[in-house]
């Protein structure tokens, strides 16, 4: 049975939330704005964006080309981006709150009237913006193969597969947010953040099809079974909860932990 | 001569102990006064901010050590102590960076720890060594800002182009903050203290790392915003207090030592004129001889190439200038120089510490 959401309706009030929270929560909108233009100014996007480009398109060309017989579907393609994102995203995250603590601005933005929550959801959204940015350009692949396909592709498993994608980005970008406002060594958060992630990633397939309680519950942490059931064009509304509570759940840990310096 | 060296010292030690025996003694006394003549101005001005028996612990280090001053609405206090005294700590719990361990601290009526959000509206807030983004642009940054501190859409532009003019960077304005020198960061900082129109800017060390011109400059500059706002800012340096507050609060070790105008601090701890001479002759004459004129009360002599030092102390009634020189002039010895020197902010710390 098909669940109620389907892809697009799912992706489209994502954003539609997102726009809601970003425009209409006081400051937000302002620190949402300088976290994103902060980013477009340094090179660092476009060289992440264009190594990561040029990976997938590899991934693609081996995809499409080698097989023993080349198949009309993105579903392999989809797979691999979603581990190689694990790679890629920390370094989006890396610096949003590390380099304020470094250089010391955090004084200066949290003494102004703005409450820790906003400052958190700016750039969380603004590190998903970039994930989105990144991400983006890979949909041309899709298009790429409805050209080059007789029948044409169904984008059906395609949609679903980028909706799982952002959802995945949504965990690893509050993740990683919440990793950076630990440290203030940018390198230190990109090394954590890979290997929580790297953890989180096998934990599941260490658990295998074992039916004790213990790797139950470490098949339902491991993010890959979470994301498989999306690129295979099955959206379930549990594994949609899976990444919005994580989600939520390291956001929070992040206001903590911005609000910690209270309590020390 | 070691031996009267060493004498010369415990005497001297037990004159300061003496001292502030007295000093302590006077001391009840000589507060009411001032409390006493700010009660009576209480009456026609509030407090701005308001310290009651604030500490801070960080971990088992005691930073602040129960420290209570007021500022009053609309004056200039300067906030003094030398490094590590716990000038920065104290000035970060009145910006709601920090919380306090103990105390409370009141800012425009507003309780920092309770009601954090309201104290940062009316604050504008330059931390030590003014840190900013460097991959912004000055007009970029101050617009930020200005949005991010709810001056109302219509009035940012026109806020901003005072600041720029107050501040003095109209000509950086369109430059990365990153290329900026010090100098101009500085003042990059204080338009961000400034584009809220705060009634309470809080500044912590803003003349540090100046060269001479920007800082008569800044002092200028805090000067003439003195009316329409009420200004704390933190230093090292005894001098920029003299010059640009009306009132001072002096901390050490975390403890308030000393609070007052300039010139009721200096009435009250200057009890001593101290004298730096440097002169050429035999070593042990010239310190017998000076130790023999009338009103000396201490010497200590120094050695250097042939060159003597002498730091002399007298008392505050006694000028012992022209008798030294004659000294000097009659046994022939070489004098090089003869300057009075203030006390400086060291020694007043020696005498309000320990």
């Amino acid at each position: 049975m098909e669940t109620l959401l389907n892809p697009t309706t799912a992706l489209i009030l994502i954003f539609v939330i997102s726009a809601l929270v970003i425009g209409l929560w006081g400051n937000l909108w302002y620190l949402f704005k300088k976290e994103v233009s902060s980013v477009l100014l340094s090179p660092i996007l476009y060289i992440f964006t264009a190594v990561f480009l040029v990976l997938t398109g590899i991934f693609f060309f081996e995809g499409v080309t080698r097989g023993p017989s080349p198949q009309a579907t993105l579903r392999p393609l989809l797979g691999t981006i979603s581990f190689v994102l694990l790679f890629f995203s920390p370094a989006i995250t890396m610096r949003l709150f590390s380099e304020e603590a470094r250089s010391g601005t955090i004084e200066t933005l949290m003494t102004a009237p703005v409450s820790e929550i906003q400052v958190v959801l700016a750039k969380f959204f603004a590190g998903l913006t970039f994930f989105i940015i990144m991400l983006l350009p890979t949909f041309a692949y899709a298009l790429v193969l409805n050209s080059m396909a007789t029948a044409g592709i169904d984008f059906g498993p395609i949609l679903s597969g980028y909706l799982g994608l952002l959802l995945l980005g949504c965990t690893f970008i509050a993740l990683g947010t919440f990793i950076s406002s630990l440290t203030k060594n940018q390198i230190i958060a990109f090394v954590i953040t890979v290997t929580t992630m790297l953890v989180l990633w096998v934990i599941g397939f260490l658990a295998g099809e074992k039916t004790e309680p213990l790797f139950q519950v470490m098949a339902y942490i491991g993010i890959q079974e979470h994301v498989n059931d999306f690129v295979k064009g099955v959206v379930d509304s549990r594994n949609m909860i899976y990444f919005l509570s994580t989600t939520i759940f390291c956001l929070f840990l992040t206001v903590r932990s911005l609000e910690s310096r209270k309590w020390r | 001569m070691s031996n009267t060296l060493d004498e010369l010292e415990k005497e001297q030690q037990g004159k300061q102990k003496k001292d502030e025996e007295s000093s302590k003694r006077d001391d009840p006394s000589r507060d009411v006064e001032p409390i006493e003549s700010r009660e009576v101005k209480a009456t026609d001005r509030a407090s701005a901010i308001e310290v009651r028996n604030l500490t801070k612990y960080y971990g088992d280090f005691l930073a602040v050590d129960n420290i209570s001053f007021e500022v009053w609405d609309g004056e200039i206090l300067g906030f003094l102590g030398p490094n590590g005294a716990g000038k920065s700590t104290t000035i970060k719990i009145l910006a709601c960076f920090q919380p306090a361990t103990d105390g409370s601290v009141t800012v425009a009526g507003h309780d920092v720890f309770t009601d954090s959000l309201n104290v940062r509206k009316k604050i504008g807030y330059m931390p030590e060594n003014v840190p900013l983004y460097p991959e912004m642009r000055v007009r970029e940054y101050l617009k930020f800002r200005s949005a991010i501190k709810g001056v109302p859409r219509n009035k940012r532009a026109s806020r901003m182009a005072e600041c720029l003019e107050l501040c003095g960077i109209n000509e950086v304005e369109g430059k990365l903050i990153g290329q900026l020198s010090k100098g101009y960061r500085q003042r990059v900082g204080l338009a961000d203290a400034l584009i809220a129109d705060p009634k309470i800017l809080i500044l912590d060390e803003p003349l540090a790392s100046l060269d001479p011109n920007q800082q008569g400059y800044a002092k200028r500059l805090i000067q003439d915003l003195k009316g329409k706002h009420t200004i704390i800012f933190s230093t090292h340096i005894l001098s920029d207090v003299e010059e640009v507050c009306d009132r001072m609060v002096i901390i050490d070790k975390g403890k308030m030592v000393a609070a007052g105008t300039p010139e009721e601090l200096a009435n009250r701890y200057e009890d001593q004129h101290h004298l730096h001479v440097e002169v050429v002759g035999p070593f042990d004459d010239i310190k017998e001889k000076v130790q023999g004129i009338e009103g000396v009360e201490t010497v200590n002599a120094t050695e250097q190439d042939g060159c003597i030092g002498l730091d002399i102390v007298t008392g505050t009634d006694t000028d012992i200038r022209e008798k030294l020189s004659k000294q000097f002039l009659d046994n022939n010895w070489g004098l090089r120089e003869l300057r009075t020197q203030r006390m400086d902010l060291a020694e007043i710390f020696r005498k309000l510490t320990q």
